[in-house]
């Protein structure tokens, strides 16, 4: 062992010390941000060691150097600007584009060994002769449908893919499981041969299935799909490692890996699904659209952003029920302007977060921070639940399935089960929403017939914009 | 064999640490700890690395190796630039934090 080996030993021990930390604090609201910036430090520490290892053996050429410069900073740069760029609404397919982009990463190294096995002077002889290409299929495999798989979500949380209709058909399940099985012998034939047509043959198949797996699913299910292919790319990764030889990426790919599976089955239970249903049950309550289409709706009742103004003025505890409607809307800050006025009048403002309102878990709380709400006012749904009667007026914001009374009254509905806010409980309920369209799920909502339920329609930020004027016109919360 | 074996164990240990690490995760972080754990999924990085500084200066496998390389760090510095925008916006306002606002 010489100083550069010993050297690369122990930051590659520091640095899975501080994943494993980065990992860990990242599930705690206090210690999130630093544990974020550990992860990080870890990361570089990672790559300064395979640099300083090299250095010690094989050294690193001019060439190589060059490439790695412009590697990294392209692909450093693009992620930079995306990061500062994006908007805070857009999250999840920020988040899906950057794993597709991991899983790809993956997917070109295992391509490259199988078509240019490497210099095996060093390590790289270790790797046995039958591992070596078993792990490249895994790797290719895995991080194909990885890249396809994100890049189809983003596609459809962006609103460029729909869910087409044959996807829901059972006919999907066959194509997929042929797909899989021409996977199969592809990886069977790079077992005998890393660089045949088998390879080739792999790559598109695992893309396919990247696709056909993807695409059926539907629009509220895709953040456990992100997390779920998050879960993959560490896999994609850990057999990365082994086509490479590296055992940090092993530890490292391992940990996300298995960690991502966790969190995807943490975000399961959170929407009352299992993980099965979600992967192979198609868009939900597309079975049922038929026989409850949105159409049906009888005995609404809509009312103007100035009745709505004066029925908040009367009331002494609000409740705002922020959904996707509003992210879409980017109606956040707007909001915050509406409920300052109402606290200022001396009235009790609260918001309702469902775990999954939005487009992802804690999606919301993300937005609504943003917009400087009090993290004391956002209450999470267990809390807030039984606050619901004794509330004056509850405004629902572009939330649809989180609210639907269903869930608790009619067993038959697709939604039975899944918790809800429960909001009917209130006195009076004003929805805001642009049209009477149904939400992700497509199924009914009966909370919009209730008694005491009013429409108002518009966008929401829209609305809420009015709202603020119309209150200011009645003097809310002015002072003095 | 050995380093198959020893892989081996690193592997299943590694995978048993990862499910140890996450227990109660609140609502509120899932967003973030998904980004987080996906920034530490390209970590693939580092197969990239080996393939530039091992191909011998072989150009294809130096342009390939530098393109992964591009996607796994375009994956790293996003997902730890974009998990912290998150995450500051659950830390205490403070009046800086405004000059973000739109």
């Amino acid at each position: 062992m010489n100083t550069f080996t010993i050297l690369k030993f122990t930051i590659d021990l520091l640095a899975v010390l501080l994943l494993a930390l980065g990992i860990k604090g990242l599930s705690k609201v206090r210690s999130a941000r630093q544990a974020n910036r550990l992860a990080a430090i870890a990361m570089g520490l990672a790559a300064l060691g395979v640099l300083i290892s090299s250095l010690g053996d094989v050294g690193i050429s001019i060439n190589a150097w060059l490439w790695i410069i412009v590697g990294t900073s392209v692909g450093g740069l693009l992620g930079f600007v995306i990061a500062k760029q994006v908007p805070m609404t857009a999250m999840p397919e920020t988040v899906a584009l950057f794993n597709g982009c991991g899983g790809m990463s993956s997917l070109l190294v295992a391509i490259a060994v199988a078509i240019f096995p490497l210099d095996s002077s060093q390590e790289v002889n270790f790797v046995n002769n039958f591992i070596e290409p078993i792990s490249i299929a895994v790797s290719v495999f895995v991080g194909a449908i990885t890249f396809s798989g994100s890049i189809v979500a983003m596609a459809k949380l962006q609103g460029w893919l729909s869910t087409p209709a044959w996807t829901q058909s059972k006919l999907r399940h066959l194509i997929n499981i042929s797909i899989g099985v021409v996977s199969f012998i592809a990886a069977f034939q790079i077992f005998a041969n890393a660089n045949s047509d088998g390879l080739w043959l792999l790559v598109v198949s695992s893309t396919l299935l990247g696709i056909g797996v993807t695409l059926p699913i539907g629009g509220a299910d895709m953040p456990v799909v992100i997390s779920l292919l998050n879960s993959y790319s560490g896999v994609a990764a850990a057999a990365a490692g082994f086509v490479i030889g590296s055992q940090l990426l092993i530890v490292a790919g391992a940990m996300v890996g298995a960690a991502g599976l966790i969190l995807t089955n943490v975000m399961c239970k959170g929407m009352n699904r299992s993980l099965l249903s979600v992967l192979f049950g198609g868009s939900l309550g597309s079975s049922v659209s038929a026989t409850k289409s949105p159409s049906e709706y009888s005995s609404i009742t809509s009312c103007s952003t100035e009745e709505c103004a004066l029925t908040l003025e009367a009331a002494e505890r609000v409740i705002f029920v922020p959904g996707y409607g509003l992210a879409v809307a980017q109606a956040q800050h707007t909001l915050r302007e509406v409920s300052r006025v109402l606290e200022a009048g001396g009235i009790e403002v609260n918001y309702a977060i469902h775990p999954v309102a939005g487009r992802m878990p804690g999606h919301m709380n993300v937005l609504l921070a943003e917009a400087d709400v009090p993290y004391e006012q956002l209450k999470e749904m267990d809390e807030i639940n039984s606050e619901f009667p004794a509330t004056d007026v509850v405004l629902v914001l572009g939330a649809n399935d989180v609210v639907n009374p269903q869930a608790k009254n009619d067993p038959e509905s697709p939604l039975y089960g899944m918790p809800v806010l429960n909001v009917q409980e209130s006195k009076t309920v004003f929805v805001v929403k642009r049209s009477m369209s149904s939400g992700y799920s497509g199924i009914k909502n009966d909370l919009f017939e209730l008694p005491n339920t009013s429409m108002v329609f518009g966008d929401a930020k829209k609305v809420l914009g009015d709202l603020l004027v119309e209150l200011k016109e009645l003097g809310v919360g002015r002072r003095g | 064999m050995s380093f198959i074996t020893e892989a081996l164990w690193v592997l299943l240990l590694g995978s048993l640490l990862g499910l140890e690490l996450i227990g109660k995760v609140p609502p509120t972080l899932h967003t973030p700890l998904m980004s987080g754990a996906n920034a530490i999924s390209g970590i693939t990085m580092l197969a990239a690395l080996t393939l530039i500084i091992k191909s011998n200066d072989n150009l294809p496998l130096l342009i390939i190796g530098s393109i992964s390389l591009g996607f796994a760090l375009f994956n790293v510095i996003g997902g730890f630039f974009v998990t912290d925008r998150m995450l500051g916006m659950f830390s205490r306002k403070s009046q800086k934090n405004k000059v973000n606002h739109k």
